[in-house]
């Protein structure tokens, strides 16, 4: 099937996260991949590949929005097996959820995919929105927090982590779906031409080097927002952000019964 | 404009979700803040006693039953929200973050070319909220720009509303209905032995200096000693000793338990965002200087291997004696 797939810059989760005045500084931010972005890609490549025998089942389009650094993201999904990706241009901090999911369903209406894949959040906003308000526009089934994918003559069942665990949704294509932590385990994605038996690698795939030379001649198509006609009026106004108050350093304990004590009489927790 | 609109979540047997509870609290804050009625929707098939529940919750309570609704599902969910909306003057709509809400909620604010704010903490004015970012690593203040703006309700930040004198229950029609394609299956509940990671009393975590999967049995008995969950920094998943659901962090799952122990884990910042919600941390690891300790309430310099036995031992004990 043809899956366009989105994927976000995020500042690297493992920084330390800096202010400016009432606003998250990002200047000096090292830029990665949001990580559940990275697992909708892995799903992506499991949905449209026979994994047993290396056969092509389908085209997989990365699509990101951002300033032009962002084609080092998706030149790492081009790596991953991606056959080629969509870069629209724009500032990221000037883009609320509704804005990103109106660029997404302008795209979408170019590339007519069977499949809108992404990550059930995206790790700096954290919203956990645009999949869902890109199923609204676009009139199209939603599966959100996906754990499981299997494709059928229907189209998609799905297994969506819910609160009391698993709940079950099929849905027609074209669909949005959006991709939960379990996505990527080893037999998360079924899709009828992989052997059943065939388990991955747990985690997203790492880039071969092949796969990372291959990247390098697949095509980044650059968009501008005036391009597509969107019109992206912002519905929400960040007013300002700070750090939240820090937890204080506790005390080190010399040994497990000391541990215990201070467990059961300070803490009360046992 | 100014009313404020709180869907309810139901059980599978009709009653009222205790998670929709924080959401009402939530509601009636804004509601004073707008000037404006607090008003209560019920959605589902055979929901009468979470309806009269929601009665004494609100002034007004609108419940909406058709068995095409048994299962929440957003394709036929969000169109009836955003109609009850237009009809009862609302300026908020709200629920609780759940998977329900969270699902849910979006698809609703997109219908209404509204604005939404995730995992509100906190009512700053009638459309302005509090909620964190980059895993609670930033406190925003949010406003929203629109005639109408959506706001899911983080369950922990709001006390859970109380019953007090019956408001007025009408009924609403639920219209035709239209799943866009999209139907409920089934669900399959977890019957785990231990609790869920997300709503575990006790979380204990193995971190990269467990060294190999199998090495985590000690903290599986410790984990079951204490009735918690099993959690993992990512550099124990990424290693491939545990399965990735177990991650805890901005990654994987963000928990906030009573008592979270780190097990061997430096305290990467990703992994921090993940748990420094916790009301007790304790940190067992090797290296003194690791990051775990600055935001540990109790740290212990030592190998797992020369602690945890000890500590599974002294806990034993301890129950023994409490039993």
């Amino acid at each position: 099937m043809k899956i366009l797939v989105t994927v976000k810059r995020v500042p690297d989760p493992e920084q330390k996260v800096k202010f400016k005045g009432t606003s998250v500084d990002v200047s000096a931010a090292n830029w990665v991949i949001n990580a559940f972005d990275e697992y909708a890609i892995e799903a992506a490549l499991r949905l449209n590949e026979n994994a047993a025998t290396g056969e092509k089942l389908g085209e997989t389009i990365a699509l990101s929005i951002g300033p032009k650094d962002v084609s080092q993201q998706l030149r790492s999904a081009l790596a991953m097996g991606a056959d080629r990706a969509i870069l629209v241009g724009g500032a990221d901090e000037e883009l609320d959820s509704f804005a990103v999911a109106r660029i997404v369903k302008a795209v979408v209406e170019r590339e007519k995919p069977d499949l809108l894949l992404m990550g059930k959040l995206a790790t700096d906003g954290e919203a956990s929105q645009v999949p869902q308000l890109c199923a609204a526009l676009l009139d199209w089934p939603q599966a959100t927090f996906a754990a499981q994918i299997t494709a059928n003559a229907e189209g998609l069942e799905v297994k969506r982590e819910v609160d009391t665990g698993i709940e079950v949704k099929q849905v027609k294509l074209p669909a949005v779906v959006s991709v939960d932590l379990r996505i990527i385990s080893p037999t998360a994605v079924v899709n009828g031409k992989t052997p059943a038996t065939h388990a991955y690698q747990e985690g997203p795939r790492y880039a071969s080097l092949k796969g990372i030379m291959a990247a390098k001649k697949k095509e980044i198509k650059e968009i501008s927002l005036a391009d597509l006609g969107v019109k992206a009026a912002p519905v929400t106004k960040l007013v300002s952000a700070e750090p939240p108050a820090g937890r204080k350093a506790g005390v080190k304990v010399k040994d497990v019964a000391e541990l215990v004590s201070k467990l059961k009489n300070e803490a009360k927790v046992l | 404009m100014s009313n404020v609109l709180i869907v309810c979540e139901t059980t599978p047997e009709g009653a009222l979700r205790k998670a929709s509870l924080p959401a009402v609290t939530f509601g009636k804050q804004t509601a004073e803040k707008a000037g404006g009625k607090l008003i209560l929707l019920v959605l589902g098939s055979g929901v009468g006693a979470a309806a009269a529940e929601a009665q004494k919750l609100a002034p007004k309570t609108i419940v909406i039953e058709h068995d095409g609704l048994k299962n929440a599902i957003a394709e036929t969910y969000a169109p009836i929200i955003v109609r009850v909306a237009k009809e009862n003057d609302v300026s908020v709509i709200g629920a609780t973050a759940t998977a329900f809400g969270k699902d849910i909620l979006p698809r609703a604010a997109a219908l209404l070319e509204a604005g939404m704010v995730s995992d509100v903490i906190g009512v700053v004015g009638p459309k302005t909220f509090r909620r964190p970012m980059l895993a609670g690593n930033a406190l925003c203040v949010v406003e929203g720009l629109t005639p109408v703006v959506v706001a899911s309700v983080r369950q922990t930040e709001f006390p859970a509303a109380e019953a007090g004198a019956p408001g007025e229950l009408s009924k609403g029609d639920a219209g035709a209905l239209d799943g866009k394609g999209a139907s409920f299956v089934r669900a399959e509940t977890t019957k785990s032995a231990r609790p869920d990671l997300a709503e575990a009393r006790v979380v204990v975590s193995g971190g990269r200096g467990m060294k190999e999967g199998k090495n985590f049995g000690v903290l599986e008995t410790l984990t079951d000693l204490l009735g918690g969950a099993m959690g993992a920094s990512r550099a124990a998943t990424d290693a491939g000793m545990v399965p990735s659901d177990l991650q805890v962090g901005q990654t994987g799952k963000v928990v906030a338990p009573e008592l979270y122990i780190a097990v061997a884990i430096s305290g990467a910042i990703q992994h921090l965002a993940g748990m420094k919600g916790s009301k007790t941390i304790v940190a067992i690891n090797k290296d003194g200087e690791a990051p775990i300790f600055q935001v540990a309430d109790y740290g212990l310099v030592g190998t797992w291997e020369s602690t945890i036995p000890a500590l599974i031992e002294e806990v034993k004990k301890l129950k023994a004696a409490q039993s």
